[in-house]
């Protein structure tokens, strides 16, 4: 029953204490200050970081990470510039490609440019650059066998996203295919940075209780105080992608330096980190205190 | 379901046909179709298909007497199978045009647009999204919708309303709201992505009408059957008129819901030749630089990938990103096209030819001052392929005409003047002083 991940690397992120897994587009607004920023994430104690290879039509994403989307593509993201980048990281933390499925299905390792009529080429290179696994939203379970077997294959895992609508047959579907961990939709809808946390992600989490996958919950997720909630609330580990994606926005738009939107990436990823350690904590009081 | 069983139908083949009416099956034409959407979507497609199975293949409640019935009294079904005298001088064979610019709101759009939105009053759903590019499935839709009294959003490009503003009037004269869409070059591949995104928080009470045989299963199968009423039609029609089946079908192709509802009752004709025309654009030459394709020839020039939940054939880069289209019509504007049409190609069954612009223009006025009809700027391209190629056809060609043209007036006052057009009006008199 338990799914194991073929990454070590992810598996041990969610080892010890709560995961604090960041997002950003590659690429947004160009490759260096991406660069910087990624780093950034990682000073700021990232477990896992997501990163954005930038697809045209990004139909999960809310308006903030199509923003980052649009950036980044004319800025002239490539699935080749950005394995380059991925080469040129100097993080700790493992890392996990988000991405949509044409651009796997398309990418060629050969230089003829052809179509490589599969997802093999584009885990393979992922694996030589260092990835340890893919999220690709608009995949699901049934349609995932091809890459999942290359994901095998080459050591990746294969995260995916559950909904507050899966239930019954699919949940059990996507559980038995699952590796890594499981990226728990905190509600309906599109990516985005909200308010408040949904009564939703309680319920998921308690869906989820009997499998034995670490339970990462995004969607809406924007400071410690969520982050602290939720992972009292029984999560294994927070994403946060929006919330990030608006600091680089912003930067963007008041023309801040390279340095300055970094300290700020650092900063927020500092309270949404200690905010995941402060809800694992307080969910460990109940036994200590007993 | 069984496979081996002899079929009874008289029309042989009928249920070997991936994704034909022979009951539940997973949406995929040889390698293309299947289901690429996000999680959030999932369930809703699984009751969809569901529906669609029960109420459109099953007729349960009496759901397809009711949408017959509706489509006759609301819509004006049958349209005229209408032997065209002049095209047929012209061309030295019998031209018949199958004139979907007659059903109520000047296209074939709301056989599907009615189908849809009953469909999602059987299901009990409260409220309607859906896409539009030129406009037509948008009013198509919204006539739909005040029809049967449900709310209805749709979305479209900001581009295309600027291009499209009667028709943007009628949405709101039915009743509807008219979300504008500003991402990318705000035309109909950007009003799909939203629309999804509209359904992806929603989809608990909200069903979306889908304008073309796009996207994922059961949406291409959906549409195809509520289009089939064209090619059912026209079938009975050309053999009470003729006593035989025409020898070739015309049908632009955008998405594909005219080009299916044209060619689903004579695809297993196998003596029927069927050619789907699509928007050639300026020309065929691609700007992979700019991530621009100056047409919008998907079966001719596309290559398999996936957009919009289904696996098909598409305009996109080396990499995988999706062109920026092009037409005259923006009907036909799309970097993607049906996975059953790409199938049907792959097989040998359909030919794609491209038309370009000016054909497409040419074909406008030729069709307006022969045979008193003002096609759509999407059906004028079928007229286009009609003067070109007329002589590699038999003897009696069925045109689907798949709408009028009073929406693209202004687009072809813009576009016919600085073009020398046979049979044209002097433009000076409509562009001057404007």
């Amino acid at each position: 029953m338990p799914t194991t991940g073929n990454s070590e690397a992810l598996a041990a992120a969610f080892a010890d204490g709560p995961a604090y897994i960041p997002y950003l587009a590659v690429g947004d607004p160009d490759d260096d200050a991406s660069l910087a920023y990624v780093e950034a994430l990682d000073r700021g104690g990232a477990d896992v970081i997501e990163l954005g290879l930038p697809f045209s039509e990004p139909i999960a994403e809310g308006p903030t990470i199509q923003g980052a989307v649009v950036r980044a593509l004319e800025g002239g993201m490539t699935p080749d510039r950005f394995f380059a980048f991925v080469e040129d990281l100097d993080v700790d933390a493992p890392l996990v490609c988000m991405t949509y499925y044409n651009l796997i299905y398309q990418y060629s390792s050969g230089d003829d440019g052809t179509a490589s009529d599969g997802p093999r080429d584009f885990v393979e290179r992922a694996a030589e650059v260092g990835l340890e696994g893919f999220v690709v939203p608009d995949l699901p379970a049934e349609e995932a066998d091809p890459l999942r077997e290359a994901c095998d294959e080459f050591g990746l895992d294969l995260v995916f996203i559950v909904a507050p609508t899966t239930t019954g047959e699919r949940l059990e579907r996507i559980m038995s295919r699952v590796s890594g961990y499981v990226y728990v939709q905190a509600r309906l809808g599109t990516t985005g940075a909200k308010s408040d946390v949904a009564d939703s992600t309680t319920e998921s989490l308690d869906r989820l209780r009997e499998f034995d996958v670490p339970k990462a919950v995004g969607f809406g997720i924007s400071t410690g105080e969520h982050a602290e909630r939720i992972v009292a609330g029984g999560a294994d580990g927070i994403i946060v992608g929006s919330a990030l994606v608006d600091i680089v926005a912003d930067g963007v738009e008041a023309d801040l330096s390279t340095a300055d939107v970094a300290d700020r990436l650092e900063s927020l990823s500092r309270e949404l980190k200690a905010g995941a350690e402060r809800g694992f904590a307080s969910r460990m009081e109940p036994a200590e205190s007993r | 379901m069984s496979e081996s069983e002899p079929t009874t139908t008289d029309a042989p083949g009928l249920s070997r046909r991936p994704g034909r009416r022979r009951g539940r099956d997973d949406g995929k034409f040889g390698r293309y179709g299947g289901q690429y959407v996000p999680e959030a979507l999932m369930p809703a497609i699984e009751e969809l298909t569901d529906a669609y199975e029960r109420y459109v293949l099953e007729n349960e409640d009496g759901f397809m007497d009711e949408f017959r019935e509706r489509l006759a009294d609301f819509g004006g079904r049958p349209t005229p199978l209408q032997r065209a005298e002049r095209l047929s001088e012209r061309y030295g064979r019998e031209v018949y045009l199958k004139r979907e610019d007659l059903l109520h709101g000047g296209a074939h759009k709301l056989n599907n647009a009615l189908g849809q939105v009953l469909l999602a009053k059987y299901m009990g759903k409260e409220r309607i999204v859906a896409e539009t590019g030129a406009g037509q499935h948008g009013t198509a839709t919204a006539m739909a919708a005040a029809h049967l009294d449900v709310p209805c959003e749709i979305y479209m490009g900001e581009r295309d309303i600027n291009r499209q503003r009667p028709n943007v009037f009628r949405m709101k004269l039915n009743g509807a709201e008219v979300n504008p869409v500003t991402a990318g070059r705000g035309t109909l591949k950007e009003a799909i992505s939203e629309t999804m995104r509209d359904w992806a928080t929603t989809v608990e009470n909200t069903h979306y009408v889908i304008g073309s045989v796009v996207g994922p299963h059961p949406f291409p199968v959906m549409v195809r059957d509520f289009q089939a009423v064209i090619s059912e039609e026209a079938r009975e029609q050309s053999i009470g008129k003729t006593g035989d089946l025409p020898t070739d079908v015309v049908a632009c192709a955008g998405g594909g819901s005219n080009t299916m509802g044209a060619f689903t009752g004579f695809v297993d004709d196998e003596d029927v030749a069927l050619h789907a025309i699509e928007a050639g654009g300026s020309t065929l030459e691609v700007d992979e630089e700019a991530g621009v394709a100056p047409n919008s020839a998907s079966l001719f020039t596309g290559e398999e990938g996936v957009l919009h939940g289904a696996r098909t054939k598409l305009l996109q880069d080396s990499d995988g990103q999706i062109m920026e289209s092009h037409s005259v019509s923006s009907g036909l504007d799309y970097a993607g096209v049906g996975p059953e049409l790409a199938y049907l190609v792959d097989e040998g069954r359909v030919t794609p030819v491209a038309v370009d612009d000016d054909a497409a223009l040419e074909g406008f006025h030729r069709l307006s001052n022969t045979e008193g009809i003002i096609p759509a700027l999407e059906t004028a391209h079928a007229f286009g392929f009609l003067e070109e190629h007329a002589d590699d056809l038999g003897e009696r060609v069925v045109v689907n005409v798949s709408g009028r043209g009073d929406k693209d007036l202004d687009a072809a006052i813009e576009e016919t003047d600085g073009r020398d057009i046979d049979g044209a009006p002097d433009m000076s008199m409509f562009t001057e002083g404007i």
